[in-house]
């Protein structure tokens, strides 16, 4: 009972994964919530790809798009295209011989996302048994040596643990090593070391790019973790409201930001360069309801370069190219950004009449 | 299909070597114990759940050695037609013997065998066709769920008395009728339990999890979901065990269980009733021998219940 197909080749040097134009919300009792919407990218093979944004803009549910995972996530229009083909027409039949075997995903909690009546070794084997149909011993060794892959010590005893007798970065290490039995293409990893203590965020995620070089596939990270996409990441998209606010490489969006809010986002965490005893610059208000966006820029309520009334609250912002690369941002005065500094920014939100409570909700994040 | 084993010592070599192997290997990890170690330990605590539990294993050698231990057979009349009827309790006769001169003690014996095959065969399929339509209604929901709910409560509606006299009309009285009877009737609260545990489980994330890495419906229901969802399904099973002998009790009682010969508890208690006055024991035996074997699953029944859930502690 293999399920192990080759569904299709990559034809071209074209991107691995590509959405065009997605748009995808949820029917709920209070409205429609617009998670995802008008995003485009694309992620080539042996990129680390970072989705960064606050809670409910969008990062997990454009990630989770991609897998089918969302029963109630209706996607209005827009393509998702693997390797060239449209995951949106597959059966799911078909996705399943896409999930986990070409695509593969690693969740934030790892106590949550292993089965706790089985034994590791046996989650870990499983993933071989029912993509490449090999037996149970074979698929125990199989899963010893995905242990050891992703540095579990001592993985023969190990493999016959359960869940509960692992550390949190072991158990972490064994989703990874489940994740990445059948050496998928793309690995999407949601907010991979949230749940884990400091101490070993870092080893998680050395040992998860170590894997990803291994098995030559993508990464697409979704993290709140600013640190962590400066350290690892080759491109970044900054999400907003269920929109792109900018994407481009890692120099380009840290170092040459063209938005508002990504440059509110690197102001908001503390740096090493920064004067001591300095404040953090937070970035006023919260996120806004996808129910109810603002009208024009989502931004706008919240940002500190806006100029209301005018273009900010009336016209949405499309992604644009800003750069002479494939820097793009969504901000209807990306240009006049080019050389501010977080000072800057600092000053115009200290004289700025920004209320905290401003024309603001709390976001509902859909749960899947 | 349960790890925790019922009617048996739990603390088997199986486990004590697993034991011994961690703790020689992986000193460090000795604290681990094995789940079924502590559940038998908190199991012994509970002295009426202990008690229950060694009747069992006690009416169980009985029913399995019953040729050894009954001095004469179901049927057989050790004094033929002139023998003792209706006598009391004596040496020769422990319990006496009944109104057509057969040994009690023998019968009831015997009877064990009847009990437990009946109980444990009606309660499987009970199990089986509850788990079976729960996982379904629980898993897949929507019209599914209401179809298969509808039905659990048709069949709530029906009268298990009723039925087992229709089903004993059409296709005779006999042992095979009455698991039927008691297995098609029995399966509505494991449906409830399973579709109720399949409904909050399937919310977890390693469920989502399972689906993401590309694992069958099939897989991700029976191998993933169903493990953890048994720890209730064994306590119902456990007392559902108890109820089904009382059932069948009842439904002997009522003449539409097996027939005699056949040494049913109930079909004694109703062949001694009109003899009440003048030989109680041939009511007495067989209603002991039913009374305490139900009592016994259902005191394990609720010993797990408490040893299988550390919260309630």
């Amino acid at each position: 009972m293999s399920r192990r197909r080759i569904l299709h080749e990559q034809k071209t040097d074209g991107p691995l994964l590509e959405i065009r134009n997605l748009r995808a919300h949820f029917d709920t009792d209070d409205g429609v919530v617009q998670a995802v919407d008008d995003v485009s990218f694309e992620i080539h093979r042996g990129e680390v790809f970072s989705v960064v944004g606050e809670s409910g803009s969008g990062k997990s549910v454009t990630a989770m798009s991609i897998l089918g995972l969302i029963p109630t996530l209706k996607v209005a229009s827009g393509e998702i295209l693997w390797k060239g083909e449209n995951l949106l027409e597959f059966s799911d039949e078909d996705m399943g011989a896409i999930r986990g075997n070409e695509i593969a995903m690693i969740f934030q909690d790892p106590l949550t996302a292993l089965n706790p009546v089985h034994t590791v070794g046996r989650q870990v084997g499983e993933m071989a048994r029912i993509h490449e149909g090999i037996n149970k011993k074979q698929a125990m060794a199989r899963a010893v040596e995905m242990l050891d892959l992703v540095g579990i010590p001592e993985p023969h005893k190990r493999a016959h643990q359960y869940p509960h007798e692992f550390s949190g970065g072991m158990r972490q290490r064994a989703m990874i090593a489940m994740a990445v039995t059948c050496k998928p293409d793309l690995l999407i990893a949601d907010e991979p070391t949230t749940a884990l203590d400091v101490t070993v965020q870092a080893q998680v995620l050395e040992a998860l790019v170590a894997i990803k070089d291994e098995i030559d596939s993508a990464i697409m990270l979704i993290t709140h973790d600013l640190g962590v996409v400066a350290g690892l990441s080759d491109k970044v998209m900054v999400m907003y409201a269920g929109r792109q606010a900018e994407v481009g490489t890692v120099d380009e969006v840290f170092y040459e930001t063209r938005h508002p809010y990504t440059l509110g986002l690197l102001g908001s965490i503390p740096r090493l360069e920064q004067e001591e005893g300095a404040p953090l610059i937070p970035i006023p208000g919260s996120p806004p309801s996808l129910i109810n966006r603002p009208s024009g820029c989502p931004f706008h309520p919240r940002c500190a370069f806006r100029e209301v009334p005018g273009r900010c609250d009336q016209e949405v912002p499309a992604l644009r190219p800003v750069g002479i690369t494939e820097h793009t941002a969504a901000c209807h005065f990306a240009e006049t950004l080019a050389g501010v500094t977080l000072d800057d920014l600092r000053a115009r939100i200290d004289q700025s009449e920004l209320d905290a409570d401003a024309d603001v909700e709390l976001v509902e994040e859909p749960q899947p | 299909m349960t790890n925790i084993p019922i009617g048996s010592d739990p603390q088997s070599p199986n486990t004590e070597g697993r034991q011994v192997a961690l703790t020689g290997d992986v000193p460090e990890l000795a604290a681990a114990r094995p789940q079924r170690v502590d559940v038998w330990r908190r199991f012994k605590r509970n002295r009426l759940a202990v008690a229950g539990l060694i009747f069992i294993v006690f009416i169980c050698l009985v029913a399995v050695f019953a040729d050894v231990i009954a001095p004469y057979g179901y049927a057989e009349r050790p004094g033929g037609t002139a023998g003792a009827f209706r006598a009391q309790p004596s040496s020769d006769f422990w319990f006496g013997t009944d109104t057509i001169g057969r040994d009690m003690f023998s019968r009831i014996v015997y009877g064990a065998r009847v009990s437990l095959k009946i109980g444990l065969a009606a309660t499987s399929i009970a199990l089986f066709i509850g788990l079976v339509l729960g996982a379904v209604a629980g898993f897949f929901g929507g019209k599914i769920e209401t179809l298969i709910m509808r039905i659990t409560d048709i069949f709530l509606a029906i009268p298990y008395i009723v039925l087992a006299v229709a089903v004993a009309a059409v296709f005779g009285r006999s042992e095979n009728a009455i698991i039927l009877v008691l297995g098609l009737t029995g399966w509505l609260g494991v449906a409830r339990i399973v579709r109720s545990s399949f409904l909050s489980l399937k919310q977890l994330e390693y469920v989502e999890a399972a689906t993401a890495l590309g694992f069958g419906r099939a897989r991700i229901m029976f191998r993933h979901i169903l493990p953890n969802a048994l720890q209730p399904i064994i306590v119902y099973g456990t007392i559902a065990i108890g109820t089904t002998i009382l059932s069948e009790a009842a439904l002997s009682f009522l003449g539409v269980g097996p027939q005699d010969p056949t040494p049913a508890w109930g079909l004694m208690v109703a062949q001694g009733k009109g003899d009440l006055a003048n030989a109680a024991h041939l009511v007495f035996f067989p209603g002991a021998a039913v009374g305490l074997t139900v009592l016994s699953f259902v005191l394990v029944g609720d010993g797990l219940r408490d040893a299988l859930d550390p919260r309630l502690k």
